[in-house]
């Protein structure tokens, strides 16, 4: 039985699908962590999010992180899901579900694999502006 | 020797490439063909840093390529 899902897709995320993924009778909870497009950055008013990947190292990545996080904590299943291309706000970029016997491994499970896939898998967010665009974190 | 160079994020905005054919003179390391990709690129000194992946997987810079290697530029990266 497999243990991780990971997903990048240019389709809508469900969190359906993540929840489901990891439920498991043996777990005593689920944790999820759902990012969302936010309205503004350093006060300054967002339209939209382009998010590019280089899938295949990507989806390597996000295994990586998956196969740590079970090998790390007690939990019982992960699912990683990551969407890429055009997000208006309010939309959902990224999933993470986790599931175990105990909530704290759940907890700090989801928390690890969204700090780590913020520091190594590649995707590339760009913020549009009415007046522009900046990749973020890059400081061209 | 020749590899194929990818190009991504604001990368692929400084160089106006995704994906070129490159040749290298000899084997190299990492280092060195960071060293003349700011040379013949020089908007890449724009961004902060970049990483190297060599066949989709993250390389140090004492790597040496090989012909035909994948070789991704990776802009510091921001999914989440």
């Amino acid at each position: 039985m497999k243990n991780t899902a990971v997903l990048i897709t240019s389709e809508k995320l469900k969190v359906q699908d993540c929840y489901d993924f990891v439920q498991d009778a043996a777990c005593g909870g689920i944790a999820l962590f759902v990012g969302t497009v936010r309205n503004s950055t350093k006060n300054k008013e967002v339209s939209l999010l382009d998010f590019s990947s280089y899938e295949p190292m990507a989806l390597k990545e996000m295994q990586k992180i998956a196969d740590l996080a079970l090998a790390k904590f007690q939990i019982h299943k992960i699912a990683i899901h990551h969407a890429v291309g055009e997000l208006q706000i309010g939309d959902i970029p990224v999933i993470i579900a986790v599931s175990s016997a105990h909530r704290k491994a759940a907890f700090e499970a989801c928390e690890f694999a969204i700090d780590t896939l913020k520091e190594t898998v590649p995707i590339w967010k760009k913020e549009h502006f009415n007046d522009g665009e900046v990749w973020v974190n890059s400081h061209p | 020797m020749k590899i194929q160079l990818l190009f991504f994020g604001i990368a692929t905005d400084l160089v106006g490439e995704n994906s070129i054919f490159y040749e290298l003179n000899s084997e190299e390391t990492v280092l060195a063909l960071k060293k003349e990709l700011l040379l013949k690129y020089p908007k890449l000194k724009n961004i902060d840093e970049f990483a190297i992946a060599v066949n989709e997987e993250y390389a140090e810079d004492d790597l040496v390529l090989r012909e035909n290697d994948v070789v991704a530029i990776i802009p510091p990266v921001s999914g989440g």
